[in-house]
């Protein structure tokens, strides 16, 4: 029931992330963050089973800063979604699969936004979502992204998303963070 | 990785308690099949059969917050294995060290070994660094633990709570820890079958700037909530009171005891007739 949301921008790549954390019937926390900051240029977010997806995305990171660190190059954000792509294809056919769906932000000169599941599909997206908000906010963002937003207008179509989220879905996810990625890497947006 | 357990002698007798380590890790033999768990749930699910050879302990309420004052830590003393109520005086608080605190839901001696195994890792930590570990590292490496054994049916939701150094200054930091590899940092957190009752107290009487003395009466008198609405919750609540010079107890509260004192003084509890 986690949110994941990610939106381009002319210049920034939004990822829009429902700050709810619940274990069976009890929301053990109402200011969880899931994204993670994989390199400078480069986040990750992420949804799935619990305990898959931290220990996932925290070895995705380690390998990226070692990649970084061994190089003195830091890998591209297409490198780190081909990379986390080969990964959750790899685990698939182990015993035991990381159930793990994430979203790969990034700007390298120009922002660029990865969907990835756990069955190791990856597709460069403009806007894209997992989960059940993905069958209310798709089509929002098919009637208004444009490949010319603003961060403002960007942001405005985040609130449009969030708000069309907020009285459609029926459990109550205590509102998204919106990290913003762009030139001078990740933030937490407000 | 070899640790200091596997360098010891073999007539140590606390090496040969311990089974063989592999990576650093007790391991444990598995049965030769293919799912772990559901051949585990074989023998120990109460629920689709009330014959089953082997009845773990479960239901439990236990809550930690942070406060003002520090942390308070409080738990109730029931186990019951199906509808048996196994014990009435178990320790749900478990002592990692005097600065730590583990607190005990779901399968009780998973909960017991593990966290008695932190504590030496814990205490390893201490000799080869010269300082204490902190609460957020001594929590990853249980939750690395649980993690790594996920889906082999270990069960248990614990909260780690202690004081750890952040930028040169001690900090209360509490950590939700679970058999599925889960691991998040929190203010407030209640766990076990009766979670939701004492929630349901705890968070309508819940502010940051809570004296001490209230803040130990808002956990007691969540926990004791709990007591009286869950059937696998009960007999008494262990109270503690982490600070930065280590934890404090502060004493075993009979439930029954307390729901007629607080019947009284606060007029609650009106589900209770008396005539």
């Amino acid at each position: 029931m986690d949110i994941l949301l990610g939106i381009r921008t002319q210049n920034e790549v939004l990822l829009i992330t429902s700050r709810s954390l619940a274990r069976g019937i009890s929301v053990l926390k109402s200011d969880d963050v899931k994204v993670l900051e994989c390199n400078k240029h480069t986040a990750l977010a992420f949804s799935g089973e619990p305990g898959d997806t931290t220990n996932f995305v925290e070895f995705i990171r380690a390998n990226v800063r070692l990649y970084g660190f061994q190089n003195k190059q830091e890998l591209t954000t297409h490198a780190v979604a081909s990379y986390a792509r080969k990964e959750l294809a790899t685990s698939l056919r182990s015993r035991k699969p990381y159930q793990v769906n994430i979203l790969v932000a990034g700007h390298n000169g120009t922002p660029e936004l990865h969907w990835i599941d756990y069955l190791g599909t990856n597709v460069t997206l403009p806007y894209a979502a997992h989960g059940y908000a993905s069958y209310y906010v798709l089509s929002t963002l098919d009637r208004w992204w444009t490949e010319t937003l603003t961060l403002e207008e960007g942001l405005e179509l985040a609130r449009k998303c969030i708000d069309e989220l907020e009285k459609r879905m029926p459990i109550d996810f205590k509102g998204c963070n919106i990290h913003v990625v762009d030139q001078n890497g990740v933030r937490l947006h407000e | 990785m070899d640790t200091v357990i596997d360098q010891l002698p073999k007539s140590v007798d606390a090496a040969a308690a311990l089974p063989a380590c592999v990576n650093g890790l007790p391991n444990f033999e598995f049965p030769s099949i293919d799912t772990p768990s559901a051949f585990l749930r074989a023998f120990t699910d109460d629920a689709s059969n009330p014959d089953v050879p082997i009845k773990p302990q479960h239901g439990t309420t236990t809550l930690a917050f942070k406060f003002q004052g520090g942390i308070i830590v409080a738990v109730d003393s029931r186990a019951s294995a199906g509808s048996w109520i196994a014990s009435q005086k178990v320790k749900k608080v478990l002592e990692i060290n005097p600065f730590m605190l583990g607190t005990m839901a779901g399968g009780a001696a998973d909960c017991q070994f593990w966290e008695r195994w932190l504590g030496s890792q814990c205490r390893l930590y201490e000799l080869r660094n010269k300082k204490r570990i902190s609460v957020s590292a001594a929590s990853k490496i249980l939750a690395n633990v649980t993690y790594h054994y996920k889906g082999s049916g270990l069960s248990m939701g614990t909260m780690v709570c202690g004081y750890s150094e952040k930028n040169n200054t001690l900090e209360p930091e509490i950590y939700y820890v679970d058999s599925d590899g889960s691991r998040v940092a929190g203010q407030l957190f209640s766990v076990g079958s009766g979670q939701t009752f004492a929630y349901g107290v705890l968070d309508q009487g819940y502010d940051y700037n809570l004296s001490v003395e209230d803040a130990l009466t808002l956990g007691k008198r969540a926990i004791i909530a709990a007591t009286h609405r869950d059937a696998y919750s009960g007999n008494s609540c262990n109270l503690y009171h982490l600070k930065p010079t280590g934890w404090v107890y502060h004493g075993n509260y009979d439930a029954a005891a307390e729901i007629w004192r607080l019947k009284e003084a606060e007029g609650s509890f009106n589900d209770i007739r008396t005539k």
